[in-house]
């Protein structure tokens, strides 16, 4: 399989989950396990660019496929994204837990809304659980992603 | 934001430094020196980290909630190919203790000597070997190559059970012939006090009005995101002891694995990786099981929960009963309160009065009642322990009082706010003295607050002559929509100390060692904005390192909401010492007097003549020990001071929050539409990261609210043990958070600062109910339970209906 723009390849037991492909096979630690039942988000991954929980998948299931994980996000050189870059910018962050998978959430949500409403926003998210923030500012976090993805888009552009 | 006073204009009391500098970099919004790392996936959470030759350990817990062990045998379990090794409860005996997770936070003296109060210790073993009290508890652990294989392992051990009777409500647990969990306590009460002030009976006796009533708050589960966990490691040679764990208080793990293995506490070595969040998290049987594993094992061995482990047991709270008896006046007046509570402290009572001591000297909230008698008892039961979760007792009694309030408000038809009002301490009263000694032993003093202001800044922040327009509208088109109040007071920044080391390498980078350790609240970035400010550097310069035994000799740990004001008053006197002494070292070197000297960014210079200067660095070089050393006569080496700061007691912050809701009176469904706080927590070190914390706070306590609770079913067993189950509040449930601030720095420490930990959880049971109950009116639907399921609310408005058809009364529909 690709991940994060990488061949990777490795032989598992059949009943291995992704996530722990990910996290024990090729140290992708930054793909957490909130509840291992498909709850919290904090597992979520991209496949093929959309959001999976890669607790409920197994890594058979994944073969061939490409996968982005948190550990992508960042430019080379390690520039932080766009929306990494506005969790923290907005104090969207506490413990950091469930971090990775609001992140990717967020991702994928950016990609197929680029201008969201808060609404919009809270209803693409309701899939991934937080402890410390009570999401207001990982909301305030994803509008201010938007904005800037968006102004470096049109940037682009011109 | 109002602003009164100034935090730096008071003489630095009890301080053993000349001055507190004034604030630079305390008090901005600084972005967080933890945020690179843990937006980018390069955390290091307990399940991250990997030794070589690591195996993997699974727990086995009692199914049954009450039952002897007749029997093990895990002798298929060791036949899997892959599995290490099966301990039981009973391969334990002699080798390590039980343990009393809070035994080491002793009550204080003071506390004893006023209060009296009865406490039966009764430790728990770190693996049941004869009696289990509650389902979930520890029976035996399997060791094996893989988690696949020692969870595999873990159905192939077999315990067989005799089964006793089970008794899981406090109060049937009080009642004669109930079964008794530990024998040698004679019953089930674990704990009992009594506090008062002022005669309660005679106040009671001669009130126009009395009101009788039972609140209750059901049993909530801390969640932090990441599931509890253990590795451990013992080095072949030496047999010293490494421990990584999900845990706030490194050093206290230190102290009981030191006793319980008999180790010398400087060979064993403590340290909390990043943390996932904590709520409570407390000390559990894993911290001292592991480790015990490995040294047995002599191989490094790691654990980790999985989430129907934590909703079992890792941490829950609350689960108490108030009856309470209120005299009021025809103005809507409180004369008295006295109630009677019970703490569902489950199977051990780990905690003796931490829980219900903290509940009783908070219930007075910020109201002046002349009189008051509070006892508390902690009663135990066939459910997993309870112990402190955020908010620790405040909740409890914040719902309670809150509820009183609006009910004496209803009963004598003064508008809500109005009958708050009335019954807050007044600003003329301060410092209020509230005649009942803090958990500290010390009596409890208000210092500075204005709580009415606190209560008009809300009303202008929620605007409620406008509200109350908006909700008449709105009921006239058939949308119930409501408002509810609630106001709290929080002990914070409990001791008995914390410390800090701050330290000036050759290159003048300062890093900060402190006992204290975080695990979301930032404390690596407030406290560089505290030292940075007291030592003359900028945050960049400045490293916090914590959560590791090795880096200081004395910690305490982060839990109620203690960390800012201790460890960020440790830090801040820390500071300015290694400021006196670089002024010091460099006088010796620039053949000046110290006097003449200043420290700004990392530079010393001479005033009136800049050139004359020398770095941060230079005088670190200067303090070294050796020949090149230009040590004042008589100074220790190193540029480095430590300080541990030993509160007189606990600052007190305070809040006052607002819901706003929408109830479907159809299916009882409540929206919260709104959320709002004003808060006081003295100076703040960094605005953002204390609204976090409130925001946090109340999504939790909105959990508490409306949809978190432990169920155990009356056989003893939990009903909750997925996500699917047990509902936290996710980004559709939680409204967007207004929060606003009072600053009454506090006198309690030089810097001014209160703690803010805790508040946004205390207010939301309390604001929610008496917003669904304002919703509903004119229907009288009396809410004293949280969590209000929809199930509930709509139990209670069938009820009110009934009753209001009876007495041929409007419902809500008129
Ligand atoms: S760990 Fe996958 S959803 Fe929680
Ligand atoms: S930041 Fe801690 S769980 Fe979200």
């Amino acid at each position: 399989m690709e991940v994060n723009g990488e061949q990777r390849s490795g032989s598992v037991e059949p009943r291995t989950t992704l996530a722990d492909f990910l996290r024990d096979e090729l140290g992708l630690t930054g793909t957490h396990l909130g509840c291992e039942h498909g709850v919290c988000g904090a597992c979520t991954v991209l496949l093929d660019g959309h959001s999976v929980r890669s607790c409920l998948m197994l890594a058979v299931q994944a073969d061939g496929c490409s996968l982005r994980t948190v550990e992508g996000l960042a430019a080379e050189g390690g520039q932080l994204h766009p929306i990494q870059e506005a969790f923290s910018a907005e104090h969207g962050l506490q413990c950091g837990f469930c971090t990775p998978g609001f992140l990717m959430s967020t991702v994928e949500l950016l990609n197929e809304v680029p201008e969201p409403s808060e609404e919009q926003i809270r209803s693409h998210l309701s899939g991934n659980l937080c402890r410390c923030t009570g999401y207001h500012h990982i909301v305030k976090a994803v509008l201010r992603a938007a904005e800037v993805i968006r102004g470096d888009v049109a940037a682009r552009q011109a | 934001m109002t602003e009164q006073g100034n935090g730096n204009a008071r003489a630095a009391r009890g301080v053993p430094i000349e001055s507190v500098r004034p604030h630079q970099f305390v008090g901005q919004r600084l972005r967080r020196k933890e945020d690179a790392r843990l937006v980018s996936g390069k955390g290091r959470y307990l399940a991250d980290l990997v030794v070589p030759g690591m195996r993997h350990a699974a727990v086995l817990r009692s199914p049954v909630p009450h039952g002897r062990i007749a029997e093990f045998d895990a002798s298929e379990a060791l036949a899997l190919p892959g599995v290490d090794a099966v301990f039981t409860g009973r391969d334990l005996i002699g080798k390590v203790g039980p343990f009393v997770e809070g035994g080491r936070l002793e009550i204080s003296p003071m506390l004893m000597e006023k209060v009296h109060p009865e406490v039966k210790p009764h430790a728990m073993p770190v693996l049941a070997a004869d009696d289990v009290h509650f389902v979930g508890q520890p029976v035996a652990v399997v060791v094996a190559a893989s988690r696949y294989l020692a969870e595999d392992a873990l159905d192939l051990v077999r315990v067989d059970y005799e089964e006793l009777p089970v008794v899981t409500d406090p109060e049937a647990a009080l009642a004669p012939g109930a079964p008794v969990l530990h024998g040698h306590l004679g019953d089930n009460v674990a704990a009992h006090f009594v506090i008062a002030s002022g005669d309660v009976d005679a106040e009671l006796g001669s009130a126009p009005h009395v009101y009788r009533g039972r609140f209750e708050v059901g049993r909530q589960a801390s969640n932090a995101m990441e599931p509890r966990g253990v590795l451990a490691t013992s080095d072949r040679g030496t047999g010293d002891l490494t421990v990584w764990c999900t845990n706030a208080r490194p050093h206290l793990v230190r102290t009981f694995l030191s006793e319980m293995l008999r180790m010398p506490l400087d060979r064993i070595r403590v340290i909390s990786p990043d943390m996932g969040g904590s709520f409570g998290t407390g000390v559990f049987s894993e911290d001292f099981l592991i480790p015990f594993v490995a040294r047995q094992l002599g191989r490094p061995v790691r654990w980790v929960e999985d989430r129907s482990e934590n909703l079992l047991v890792t941490r829950h709270g609350r689960d108490q009963v108030h009856l309470v008896e209120v005299g009021y006046d025809d103005d809507g007046r409180i004369l008295a309160l006295k109630d009677r509570f019970l703490v569902d402290a489950g199977a051990y009572n780990q905690y003796a009065i931490t829980v219900s001591y903290n509940a009783a000297a908070h219930a007075r909230n910020q109201f002046d009642i002349p009189a008051v008698r509070l006892e508390g008892l902690n009663v135990l039961t066939n459910k997993a322990p309870v112990a402190p979760v955020r908010g620790a007792g405040r909740p409890e009694v914040t719902f309670m009082m809150d509820r009183i309030v609006d009910i004496v408000a209803h009963e004598t038809g003064i508008d809500p706010v109005d009958c708050r009002r009335r019954n807050l301490v007044r600003p003329e009263q301060m410092p209020y003295h509230a005649d009942i000694p803090y958990r500290d032993g010390v009596d409890i003093v208000y210092d500075r607050a204005d709580f009415p202001a606190q209560l008009a800044q809300l009303c202008d922040l929620v605007d409620y002559g406008a509200f109350r327009k908006e909700q008449a509208e709105a009921r006239r088109r058939g949308r119930r929509l409501g408002i509810g109040f609630s106001s709290y007071m929080e002990g914070s920044g409990f001791g008995p100390h914390e410390g800090a080391v701050v330290r000036v390498d050759t290159n003048g980078h300062v890093t900060v060692y402190t006992g204290a350790n975080a695990h979301g609240q930032g404390l690596a970035t407030t406290l560089a904005q505290v030292c940075a400010d007291q030592l003359g550097v900028t945050p960049e310069d400045v490293t916090v390192r914590m959560g590791d035994t090795s880096y200081i000799p004395y910690g305490v740990g982060t839990f109620a909401s203690r960390s800012a004001v201790t460890a960020g008053t440790a830090t801040g006197v820390a500071a300015g010492l290694v400021r006196e002494k670089a002024l010091a070292i460099a006088a010796e070197v620039l053949e000046v007097s110290s006097s003449d000297l200043e420290l700004e960014e990392g530079t010393v210079k001479v005033r009136g003549t800049p050139s004359r200067q020398i770095s941060l660095g230079e005088v670190a070089r200067a303090a070294a020990p050796g020949p090149r050393s230009r040590l004042p006569a008589g100074m220790d080496p190193v540029l480095e001071a430590e300080h541990y700061y030993v509160p007189p007691t606990v600052t007190w912050s305070s809040g006052t929050h607002a819901a706003v809701v929408e109830v479907d009176e159809e299916t009882g469904f409540v929206r919260v539409l709104r959320y709002l706080t004003v808060d006081d927590c003295g100076q703040m070190l960094n605005p953002t990261i204390v609204e976090g914390q409130v925001h946090g706070g109340v999504a939790l306590g909105l959990g508490e609210a409306l949809t978190e609770e432990v169920i155990y079913d009356a056989a003893g067993q939990p009903l909750t043990g997925t996500y699917m189950d047990y509902l936290l509040p996710t980004t559709t449930e939680t409204p967007p958070i207004t929060v606003a601030h009072q600053v009454f720095p506090s006198e309690v420490n030089p810097f001014g600062i209160k703690g803010c930990g805790e508040g946004g959880a205390v207010g939301p049971p309390a604001a929610v109910a008496n917003a669904i109950v304002d919703a509903l009116r004119p229907l009288d639907v009396r809410i004293s339970r949280v969590p209000i399921h929809p199930e509930r609310l709509l139990e209670l408005i069938e009820e009110a209906k009934a009753e209001a058809a009876q007495d041929g009364r409007p419902s809500a529909r008129s």
